[in-house]
């Protein structure tokens, strides 16, 4: 009789709404549950890196900007600056060969700033010592999973022009 | 009639149980993929992007998949076995 009155009744109106024969289920369910939600928040994240890729696709080139005067940097110089935004820092350096190379100031680990060392001639992460080439910006030692993204530099007279930024496997291909 | 309830429920627990862990492992196996994802992504290989979407629909549909099967497993009444005559 009291099972008949359960079931004509909805569960939430009686005194206890969860039967002791099913308490045991309750926490699996609900643990289940957060499992799912859990999923879909990665397939949210999947799709917005999706959604990124398709705007990064459809954007145009880097604006050209003079970023320093080539007589300012000697042999081993290094010139810091920003591009192509004003929250994007850069290390440019003067190789002994002459050649001038740029790279973002990030390094691919966690973001710290990378310095130039003259002494070991490449690109030095204080955070965890990671080491990376002057010459193309790969790494050479550490937890950085990727190469330092790259500045093309071009001289135009006295001026260093920053042309673009490409990633470090993109400019290595 | 008490034992064959007894077992019924660690049955139900058991599957229960099964249907949980297959979970966690398809919900880290997500989790690999969107952090491959992301890293590919950065290190500018975005044509990974499309096919790591497809990858976590497809198992996100299988995780909601489990949980429908968890709580259609939860719903049979304990006291109405589905075939009793095989007892």
């Amino acid at each position: 009789m009291q099972k008949r009155a359960s079931r004509t009744n909805p569960l939430w109106t009686e005194e206890f709404s969860i039967h002791a024969s099913e308490d045991k289920f309750v926490l699996r369910r609900q643990f289940s549950k957060f499992l799912v939600l859990t999923s879909f928040g990665m397939l949210a994240g999947n799709a917005w890196i999706w959604v990124k890729s398709l705007v990064a696709k459809t954007k145009t080139a880097f604006p050209e900007m003079v970023v320093g005067k080539s007589s300012e940097l000697q042999p081993g110089g290094v010139k810091l600056f920003s591009y192509p935004g004003p929250n994007d820092p850069c290390i440019m350096v003067r190789l002994a060969s002459g050649k001038t190379v740029a790279y973002s100031q990030k390094c691919t680990h966690l973001s710290c700033a990378v310095y130039y060392s003259q002494t070991a001639n490449r690109l030095e992460c204080p955070c965890h010592e990671g080491f990376f080439s002057i010459e193309d910006g790969r790494v050479l030692q550490g937890p950085p999973p990727r190469p330092l993204p790259r500045i093309d530099i071009v001289q135009r007279g006295d001026d260093l022009i920053a042309m673009l930024v490409s990633t470090g496997e993109e400019s290595q291909a | 009639m008490k034992p064959i309830l007894n077992e019924i429920r660690q049955r139900r627990r058991t599957v229960v149980d099964a249907a949980v862990v297959f979970l966690i492992v398809l919900l880290m196996v997500q989790m690999w993929l969107l952090t491959a994802t992301l890293e590919s992504y950065l290190a500018g290989h975005r044509e990974a992007a499309l096919p790591g979407l497809l990858l976590s629909l497809a198992l996100t549909f299988a995780c909601f998949g489990l949980y429908r099967f968890v709580e259609r497993v939860y719903r049979v009444p304990d006291d109405l076995p589905r075939r009793p005559q095989n007892r």
